[in-house]
């Protein structure tokens, strides 16, 4: 992957040789190229992406951006510089805009990067285009690069900077791919070099020879066994824990199915609402539903309310001038601002269960306090919703969990959500990776205590975890030892976390779930026990 | 100098997509368009074919904005502008 395009030097000038209407010729020139890619990609995606990249198109040529920094390149200053400046000052009048017109800020600055990237004639930033299937080199990847990256073409990561918690460990973990991170020296490594990537010994070989060949057929002899799971969640001792999927709308359901999923314990309802400027109908949210239950008869689909706001704002909904938007009205609290979305969203999901054989619950995101679960229960019964639930991310309804399952019928750990807030540190922040890690003893430790919430209730109510924690194969078992009764996670995720269940008793996990909460930190709790997991090795997780 | 006023029909305001179908449609015009809030000055006015002035000048929905251009053809030109910002996009 190109490097990120380095900023042109402050007070860089025009070359001797070229005069201020040389270089905007050459600045127009290059602004048109970056627009025509950026539209020949917007043809090609779909839906959301669609959109953005069509506006991002035609800010590549935008007369604001170009103009200032046409003004700049007739001072004197180099064209790179210029529209380095112009893009700077742009992205900073969106920033102060707030809401959506800040988050629009990022497209200026990479369409910047690209038109800095054309005028230099070296390759635009961002994943690279290619037909065929590749091993992905770069300096890092950023959060933002997970949306672009497909994982049908991407044969495995590496990286040159970054460490075990960087993001680009993340993302492979996420899709499953085999990666080497802090590899020192591949950014010397030439475009179409063939390579031998072993993410298990964390090597990397240029031009590999038969054995190698030979190698990555068994690897892919074993992927492919580990890429089935037989549908069935337990331990080595036969006590079952359904491996549930999280999906985003039915054909993720689709897929999920396929896949062996025991049902849904996370379907997320923002699909239905996202790039809409308006609330969705009942009726359209009700085809919206049921396309996802169809997809389960007879099993759970645990259904998420609108969880809108911080990370996923909606125009219609979030008040976009909150200073602290994670702290702010978001999830559940949506209903003491606009009253009535999440009770006609109920209507919809109650009337979409009733046409299909899914066994329906609901659970509401960010609960933090037993009234709000009391409240959200009688709404739910209201609509004729039998099996209300919440989620517990907010560490007050963690330490609650008893007094909360007196009035929800579950509880569903959000494992992401969770962490950051004991923790103190924004899921979005790559400087706080470390601290963001669900490994934490604490966030364990709160875990716990909503299991030991569960049991003193004393209805047996279940307690799952849908956040990116059940989808960690070797965290899935401490979930389990912990007490966790389901696990649910994207499907790619769950042969895996099926195979490395199997291979111990919930005896075994008890243990290991003691060794990870009484841990000093996080790494010390994973250390101690992936040792514990021989299978790791074998699987070459 | 032709000069038009429309009220902004699109629930979320003059951004996103509705901005985008706008500006394209004024970048294919011969002339030059220029847009105000109706409560701002003349000379405050933006070029109409930017996106990025759209984003800037903040428009919501049911507020009047004022459409400016000059030359041949400039009236029919704002004419179908006008429909435009007139039309809830977001619906469509």
């Amino acid at each position: 992957m190109p490097k990120p395009i380095s900023e042109p030097p402050a007070g860089e000038r025009l070359k001797a040789a070229t005069t201020p209407e040389v270089a905007t010729v050459d600045l127009r020139a290059a602004a048109k190229v970056v627009q025509a890619e950026l539209q020949r990609r917007a043809e090609a995606a779909s839906g959301a992406s669609k959109s953005v990249l069509e506006a991002t198109a035609l800010m590549a040529t935008d007369p604001m951006l170009i103009k200032a920094a046409v003004k700049l390149i007739a001072t004197g200053t180099s064209a790179e510089r210029a529209i380095w400046e112009s893009g700077a000052s742009v992205a900073e009048m969106l920033h102060n805009l707030g809401g959506y017109m800040a988050e629009r800020a990022t497209d200026v600055l990479d369409v910047r990067a690209r038109i800095v990237a054309e005028l230099r004639g070296v390759t635009a930033p961002g994943i690279p285009h290619s037909d065929v299937p590749f091993v992905l080199v770069a300096e890092d990847l950023a959060p933002a690069d997970t949306a672009t990256l497909d994982p049908n073409k991407v044969l495995a990561l590496v990286t040159s900077g970054g460490g075990p918690q960087s993001h680009t460990a993340i993302i492979a973990r996420a899709l499953g791919l085999p990666a080497i991170v802090a590899a020192i020296g591949v950014d010397a490594l030439q475009d179409d070099t063939e390579v031998y990537v072993d993410g298990a010994a964390g090597t990397l070989l240029v031009d590999p020879g038969d054995e190698q060949r030979t190698a990555v057929k068994a690897w892919e002899h074993v992927a492919a066994s580990l890429s089935m799971f037989d549908g069935t969640g337990t331990t080595a001792d036969g006590h079952l824990v359904p491996l549930l999927a999280n999906v985003g709308g039915a054909a993720d359901a689709v897929k999920a199915a396929a896949a062996g999923a025991e049902g849904v314990g996370l379907l997320r309802t923002e699909f239905c609402f996202l790039e809409r400027d308006t609330e969705p109908t009942i009726d359209e949210q009700v085809v919206a539903y049921k396309g996802v239950f169809d997809a389960f008869p007879g099993k759970k689909v645990v259904v998420r309310t609108l969880d809108a706001g911080a990370d996923k704002p909606l125009p219609f909904l979030t008040d976009s001038t909150e200073p602290n938007p994670s702290l702010g009205v978001r999830g559940y609290r949506t209903d003491l601002t606009s009253p009535g979305v999440l009770k006609r969203q109920l209507t919809a999901i109650a009337t979409a269960a009733q046409a299909s054989s899914a066994v329906v619950w609901v659970m509401a995101p960010m609960i933090a306090t037993v009234d709000e679960a009391a409240d959200f229960a009688a709404m739910c019964r209201v609509a004729g919703l039998k099996t209300p639930g919440v989620m517990v991310e907010v560490p007050s309804a963690a330490l609650r969990s008893a007094s909360i399952l007196t009035e929800a019928e579950f509880v569903s750990l959000g494992t992401n959500d969770l962490t950051q807030y004991t923790m103190a540190a924004d899921r979005q922040l790559g400087t706080l990776a470390a601290l963001n890690s669900p490994w934490q003893p604490a966030v364990l430790q709160l875990i716990q205590l909503t299991v030991a919430g569960a049991i003193d209730e004393g209805n047996s109510k279940p307690v799952g975890v849908c956040g990116e924690a059940a989808a960690d194969p070797v965290l899935a078992v401490v979930l389990v030892g912990l007490g966790v009764n389901t696990l649910s996670m994207t499907s790619r995720s769950m042969s895996a976390v099926g195979a490395v269940l199997k291979s111990v008793t919930l005896e075994q996990a008890q243990k290991l779930a003691q060794l990870a909460v009484s841990a000093r930190n996080s790494d010390e709790a994973r250390t101690r026990v992936r040792a514990e997991l021989p299978i790791l090795e074998e699987l070459g997780l | 100098m032709s000069e038009r006023k429309a009220t902004i029909a699109s629930r979320v305001g003059l951004h996103a997509r509705p901005a985008s179908i706008f500006a394209a449609a004024v970048g294919e015009l011969a002339i030059e368009v220029t847009i105000a809030l109706e409560t701002d000055p003349a000379e405050d006015a933006m070029d109409a074919s930017s996106i990025l002035s759209l984003m800037s000048l903040g428009a919501a929905n049911g507020d009047v904005v004022v459409l400016r251009a000059e030359g041949d053809g400039a009236d029919e030109a704002l004419e179908s502008l006008v429909k435009i910002l007139e039309t809830d996009l977001d619906a469509e």
